[in-house]
């Protein structure tokens, strides 16, 4: 990654976490929730249109998705979606269950719970919800993390449902799938707290974390998405939207911040000559079809702004340029997705360029653009290029962006605002009463960073700790340590690392809950099994299904009285041995290793050894 | 800015108990940009919305400037500061109808519905409320179509419409028909649409233009609603189509494609949120309209010849007779004669029955049905099945019906009997003129054949069905 001072660009970021919880059944239906499935067996076809805001204001983005006249797709399966989905039918009563686990997750981020719940509908016009507006409901405010020290504000959290899946987006007609649709998640908004691409990374780690402490969230892919927001100093809020991993956070804020600190730079530029509102952005667009083609049956347009000869190739990303910002909004707005999106002048070999250039009367210190495609959808492209001229005037425009592989990011949307809220008038208010949160809380599972600090005090690696958190083990070995005594170490140690690696050689350990463990560690507490055979024991269990005493009975493990394996241990002698230079430790290692093949999982490997060596130094003297 | 609160009417809106008392002591109110904070130290930034009335009294609801709404319990109030006023004017910009003297012409007469509907802050639902002449500011789309006039006659519910107001349409239309105006929409919500439908056949009789009801299934306050392509689909019906009948102009399919044209005599609601949620019943539908060109280069592709063509010339009959004491009861097993004779002890002139079958009720019901009959009232007999012909010959129950005074309205749809009946009982109390008005159809409430494809509910889960509907947009 090149070389940017963060803290000189006045870089901030804040998160939106999205993160599906573990319910039975959808939010406003009655459908199964996690149900995917990639077929089909009927299809709807809708539009879009912008409708006000209960204050009487169209929302800037969906204005903005209206004009991209999008013939919308539903694929509909009847094993996951109704007749709520395909929005022929209004929404029954919201899931309540969804509401408990949502007030859970705040209740462990320090939350203060809304006294009445009352649901949203937040527009989006590019059909990812055929209802044209999610339904939203904020149910906490005013929360904090413990991250780094500091504290990492949560805003806000909202409960929603989920949008469809795109199966694809050509031309003017895109297609969804609605198993998705309608699950309940959890929006979770910090504060831009975040100062450093790491920061961002480390703080979607730890809201993840928080969100599995309570087991009662979906894991697995697209389970949870977060959306970055980032901003530099004199720059703008940009939403990047679906960042799949904690580590791309990374590159796309860090590639992010050096996009705006560009668009400013850019900015400076166009002031310097004269370009200074967006009033002053002047654009000529021309039919070229009889100079240029690309395509059958396809216009080309060619598009000229005033004065901004050069500024295409301005840099923006790492290795991209203005144009590709005007690429990016041409593709969405225009819905002209086929190759050359947009050219700019210097693309087009030189006679040809300069007839254009007097076609448009184009001077010196302008330029030109060539768009290609419908006559309608060209026009759209010209005056997408003279509005994104106009928003560089004045900086960074607040937007969307989608982040794509390799750190970058490309147009989306614009940032939708607060206009595009109004009350959902198909949904009653929820009170949210005292004893109910205070029956939440009565439940309410260790916070993270409660239990790591607690391992760490057992020595438990932050790591192993994490993991614990992270797959529900550390729910286990609270139970085996609370009700075993047996040292948290080990049993962090034996289920977060041992038993980890049984998982991954395909031991279904995940079969063992908490009271099997308890069984393994009763065994152990009681001395009647080594500490060696306690992953053995398990495996058995897992595998058979048996209990601890009946797996440790068929793998033959009973630890004898100390007497009787010291009297064995006794009978061991030095045949075989050969060592050129030998010495107490050498032989302490040959005779350990013929007790361990006598004794296995018979005396506590540690014992055995101990004792060894109590005799051999005995012997010594 | 700052409004005094002598000048607020409504800064209590809706707002009672601790609620109330809460706004009063913290001199705030409806409309009122505040920061308030509460006894978790959490801020609250945004304006205080009127409360819906059903509401409870224990909560302040605000629209954060995120967009969001919360409702703050009033006892947790620990601090409030009104920082500015901001009154919400819901308003769709209304823009004059541009005039282009190619167009046709064409009246809107609103009633009500969700075709036409915003929120209500009172009672926190959607009401219908706009204009019809809004409807421009939202469907602009329309000035391409026709020439549009408005016109408000009222602003009901579907389930408000009576005899009031159908015989205020019934005239208002005689009026615009009277200015020579090219076709009548009239929106109208969709629980009765079909009633409606059914009375204007009756009441306005050889219309010279069409007369098209339409609604929305989806109210048009959300993206995804049907009302903008049903209203474009119904004025262009207004304009352009051959068509003079009253017809019911909504979703075929519950896809954006394209709407349907039922006969008001001959449709029904037949599901209670479905798009395409009308059915033409026993027959089909007269044609479909849409926004695209068929292969033929029109917008209307007819499914019959059989219809009142389009003719300036002709002069309409308006006759808005209306019989309120007519009712319709569906017959179900162990009807309680009672009922009959309450009915027919206070005055009740007409009866229609939705009879089980191919017209049938019990026995028991015999007696009461007799006595009154005797009395003067009317009984006439459609069927519950909706489908299909009551024909009281086939078994004795019905012969016995017959032989009561049981007037059978073959495959009348009860709903539409229920209209004509009353039309017919506002206009004469001869028997024998009643039943021969009832039983003459005007505009194919009863028909004399049914086609097979009249009846057709694909029964899905079938294989060869649910193939044909993968095949298709819903």
């Amino acid at each position: 990654m090149e070389q940017f001072d963060y803290e000189s660009a006045g870089l901030i970021s804040g998160l939106e976490v999205h993160q599906q919880l573990l319910t039975d059944r959808k939010l406003f239906c009655r459908c199964p929730a996690g149900l995917y499935t990639e077929t089909h067996d009927g299809e709807v076809l809708r539009h879009m249109r912008p409708t006000l805001s209960e204050l009487g204001v169209y929302d800037g983005t969906a204005l903005m998705e209206f004009k991209t006249k999008k013939e919308i797709v539903y694929l509909l399966n009847r094993l996951n979606m109704c007749t709520y989905e395909m929005d022929d039918t209004p929404p029954f009563l919201v899931n309540q269950e969804a509401i408990d686990v949502a007030i859970e997750l705040c209740l462990m981020m320090n939350m203060d719970i809304i006294d009445e719940v009352h649901i949203a509908r937040k527009q989006y016009l590019d059909g990812s919800i055929p209802t044209g507006f999610q339904r939203t409901a904020i149910v906490a405010v005013n929360g904090y993390l413990p991250f780094k020290g500091r504290n990492l504000t949560v805003t806000h959290v909202s409960v929603e449902e989920d949008s469809c899946r795109e199966v694809r987006d050509e031309g003017h007609r895109i297609t969804w799938r609605t198993d998705r649709l309608g699950m309940p998640l959890t929006e979770t908004v910090t504060g831009p707290d975040l100062v450093t691409p790491e920061e961002v990374r480390d703080a979607i780690l730890l809201c993840g974390l928080t969100s599995r402490s309570t087991r009662r969230v979906r894991t697995g892919i697209g389970a949870s998405r977060q959306d970055v927001n980032v901003s530099v100093r004199g720059g703008n809020r940009v939403e990047i939207k679906g960042v799949p991993r904690a580590g791309y956070a990374v590159k796309l804020v860090h590639n992010e911040g050096i996009r705006q600190v560009n668009l400013l730079k850019m900015r400076d530029e166009m002031r310097r000559r004269g370009l200074k509102t967006p009033g002053d952005i002047r654009m000529k667009a021309c039919d070229v079809s009889g100079i240029l083609t690309f395509r059958p049956d396809a216009k080309v347009f060619a598009v000229k702004i005033d004065g901004v000869a050069g500024l295409a190739e301005h840099p923006t990303q790492p290795a991209t340029t203005f144009l590709d910002e005007l690429s990016g909004r041409i593709r969405v707005i225009a819905c002209l997705d086929q190759h050359p999106i947009v050219l700019s002048s210097a693309s087009i070999d030189g006679l040809r360029r300069n007839r254009i250039r007097e076609r448009l009367r184009a001077g010196e210190h302008d330029e030109y653009f060539i768009v290609c495609g419908p006559e309608d959808d060209c026009r759209t492209a010209a005056e997408e290029i003279r509005l994104r001229f106009a928003d560089a005037a004045e900086g960074v425009p607040k937007e969307t962006r989608q982040a794509l592989a390799g750190g970058f990011t490309t147009f989306e949307r614009i940032l939708p605002g607060a206009d595009r809220m109004y009350p959902d008038t198909d949904s009653p208010p929820t009170r949210v009463t005292a004893e109910r949160v205070a029956r939440i809380k009565a439940g309410l599972k260790p916070p993270p960073w409660t239990r790591i600090e607690r391992y760490r005090s057992w020595r438990v690696p932050d790591e192993t700790s994490t993991f614990l958190i992270r797959r529900g083990g550390a729910d286990i070995v609270d139970a085996v340590v609370e009700k075993t005594g047996v040292d948290g170490l080990l049993a962090a140690v034996e289920i977060g690392q041992r038993a980890k690696a049984l998982h991954r050689a395909g031991i279904p350990v995940q079969r063992l809950g908490a009271a099997e463990w308890v069984e393994v560690f009763d065994l152990f507490t009681g001395g009647r099994i080594p500490r060696e055979a306690i992953s053995l024991i398990a495996t058995r269990m897992a595998t058979d299904g048996l209990t601890a005493a009946s797996a440790a009975q068929a793998e033959g493990v009973t630890v004898l009285g100390r007497e009787r394996w010291q009297a064995a241990a006794n009978g061991l002698d030095m045949a075989g041995y050969f060592e050129k230079d030998d010495s107490a430790a050498k032989r302490l290692r040959f005779l350990a290793g013929r007790a361990m093949q006598m004794l296995k999982y018979k005396a506590p490997a540690r014992e055995i050894v101990e004792y060894l060596q109590s005799t051999i130094e005995l012997a010594a003297k | 800015m700052s409004v005094p609160f002598e000048e607020r009417s409504d800064r209590l809106q809706g707002y009672r108990g601790a609620a109330r008392d809460a706004l009063n002591r913290f001199e705030i109110g409806v409309w009122s940009e505040v920061e308030l904070v509460n006894d978790a130290g959490s801020a609250f930034a945004g304006v205080i919305l009127p409360r819906s009335e059903t509401a409870d009294d224990l909560h302040i609801v605000i629209k954060l400037f995120t967009g969001y709404n919360v409702g703050v319990a009033a006892h947790r109030i620990a601090s409030a500061k009104e920082i500015g006023y901001r009154r919400a004017v819901y308003r769709i910009p209304e823009k004059d109808f541009p005039y282009d003297s190619q167009k046709k012409n064409v009246t809107l007469l609103g009633t009500g519905g969700t075709i036409a509907s915003r929120l209500d802050y009172r009672t926190g639902a959607v009401i219908p409320a706009f204009t019809p002449g809004e409807l421009y500011g939202a469907v602009p789309e329309l000035a391409d179509i026709a020439n549009l006039t408005t016109f408000k006659l009222f602003g009901v519910f579907s389930e408000n419409m009576g005899p009031v107001q159908y015989i205020a349409l019934a005239k208002a239309i005689g009026e615009e028909i009277e200015k020579g105006v090219d076709g009548i929409v009239i929106g109208h919500g969709t629980d009765t649409m079909s009633h409606t439908g059914a009375i204007l056949s009756f009441m306005v009789q050889q219309s010279p233009v069409p007369i098209v009801l339409v609604g929305s299934q989806r109210s048009s306050d959300r993206p995804s609603s049907d009302a903008a392509l049903n209203l474009m689909n119904a004025v262009r019906t207004a304009a352009e189509c051959d068509i003079a009948e009253v017809m019911l102009c909504m979703f075929g399919p519950t896809s954006d494609r394209n709407d349907l044209l039922h006969r008001g005599t001959r449709c029904r609601k037949m599901h209670s949120s479905y798009r395409s949620t009308f059915r033409t019943v026993g027959a089909t539908p007269l044609a479909m309209v849409s926004r695209t060109l068929n292969e033929k280069g029109s917008h209307f592709t007819y499914f019959t010849d059989d219809y009142i063509k389009r003719d300036p010339k002709r002069k309409p009959i308006i006759n808005p007779a209306f019989e309120e004491k007519v009712t319709i009861q569906y017959y179900y097993p162990n009807f309680n004669p009672d009922i009959i004779d309450a009915l027919s002890g206070i005055g009740y002139r007409g009866l229609v029955i939705a009879g089980t079958g191919l017209g049938h009720v019990n026995k028991p019901l015999y007696p009461a049905l007799e006595r009154a009959i005797q009395k003067g009232m009317t009984v006439a007999m459609s069927v519950q099945t909706l489908w299909g012909y009551a024909q009281m010959y086939v078994y004795d129950t019905g012969r016995d019906l017959l032989e009561l005074g049981v007037i059978p309205l073959d495959n009348m749809l009860p709903e539409t009997a229920f209209m004509k009946l009353s039309w017919v009982l506002g206009q004469t109390d001869d028997p024998v003129k009643i039943r021969e008005m009832l039983t003459t159809p005007i505009n194919h409430e009863i028909t004399p054949r049914e086609p097979h494809n009249g009846y057709l509910i694909l029964q899905g889960g079938l294989p060869e069905v649910d193939e044909f509907v993968q095949k298709h947009w819903k």
